[in-house]
């Protein structure tokens, strides 16, 4: 069980946001960490510097934020099957439907861009429907 | 300058995904699981998010016709709901759900400890590479 954390989850929201819009005003770019990810490992890709750059940052942040008291886990408390199994669908997922929840749930969503609204509306309730399938039926 | 700009901005989006609790795999279950002890606190992640990026939208980006450090906006092109988006978008919810993990989280947890992680992120990359093929099915 978790709680609910109001002010930590807006404040953790508005940085996230000041974020994406901020690499959009400067530098013209989508914070979609799935299309980051994918075009950072591309053999034949012309910008990877910032990719790379950018999941530095990601990693040296969270880092940051974890030596002033905001926890990262040191246990996910997940199994090896739902580690690998859930990895290698995000990935296979993010691919075919151009994004994940900080692309299209932030991002396009943001520009007002319909595929997104569908999207996170469709990964999201898919997302709810397994939880449900693996915490209530199949216990 | 773009790549420190870059770089800031994903720090500042890992301390967002780290001060939010979005690192925890179990606080994203929790969020989307709304029939069990539900932490309704995601949703203000997102409110937060989407709130300062339409904000910076609106005023600062759309307006203008290119970034103030490049040469254009990198913005996606297609405008309709496709097959893929819709396969896709699924996909990834599954394995979201499996897991309680998307892209930016499973990279911010990278300095936290627990080597699960880097199996995720592993079967996340191979997962995007086997994507083109399984992207031909849904064509």
């Amino acid at each position: 069980m978790t709680s609910f954390t109001p002010y930590s989850a807006l404040i953790g929201g508005l940085a996230i946001g000041l974020s994406a819009f901020l690499l959009l005003w400067l530098n013209g770019r989508i914070a979609g960490i799935s299309g980051i990810v994918n075009g950072a490992v591309k053999l034949k890709q012309a910008d990877l510097s910032w990719r790379w750059l950018f999941i530095l940052g990601i990693v040296l942040g969270a880092f940051f934020a974890s030596k002033l008291g905001f926890s990262l886990p040191s246990d996910l408390s997940l199994s090896w099957a739902a580690v690998l199994v859930g990895g290698f669908l995000v990935g296979i997922g993010t691919q075919i439907g151009s994004g994940c929840t900080s692309g299209h749930g932030i991002c396009g969503i943001g520009r007002g861009s319909l595929r997104s609204i569908v999207a996170t509306l469709l990964f999201m309730t898919t997302a709810g429907f397994i939880v449900f399938l693996s915490r209530h039926v199949f216990l | 300058m773009n790549k420190i700009v870059a770089l800031c901005c994903g720090v500042l989006f890992g301390i967002g995904l780290t001060v939010a609790q979005m690192v925890n795999p179990q606080k994203v279950l929790n969020f989307l699981d709304i029939s069990g002890d539900w932490d309704p606190s995601l949703a203000l992640v997102m409110a937060g998010a989407l709130f300062i990026y339409v904000m910076g939208y609106l005023v600062w980006v759309k307006p203008k016709s290119k970034p103030l450090l490049d040469e254009q906006f990198f913005l996606p092109v297609k405008k309709t709901i496709d097959k893929s988006l819709v396969v896709g978008s699924i996909i990834f919810g599954i394995g979201w759900g499996v897991s309680g993990i998307c892209p930016g989280p499973a990279l911010a947890n990278l300095s936290g400890g627990d080597l699960k992680i880097l199996a995720f992120i592993g079967a996340m990359l191979v997962g995007m590479k086997c994507s083109p093929l399984l992207a031909q099915l849904t064509r």
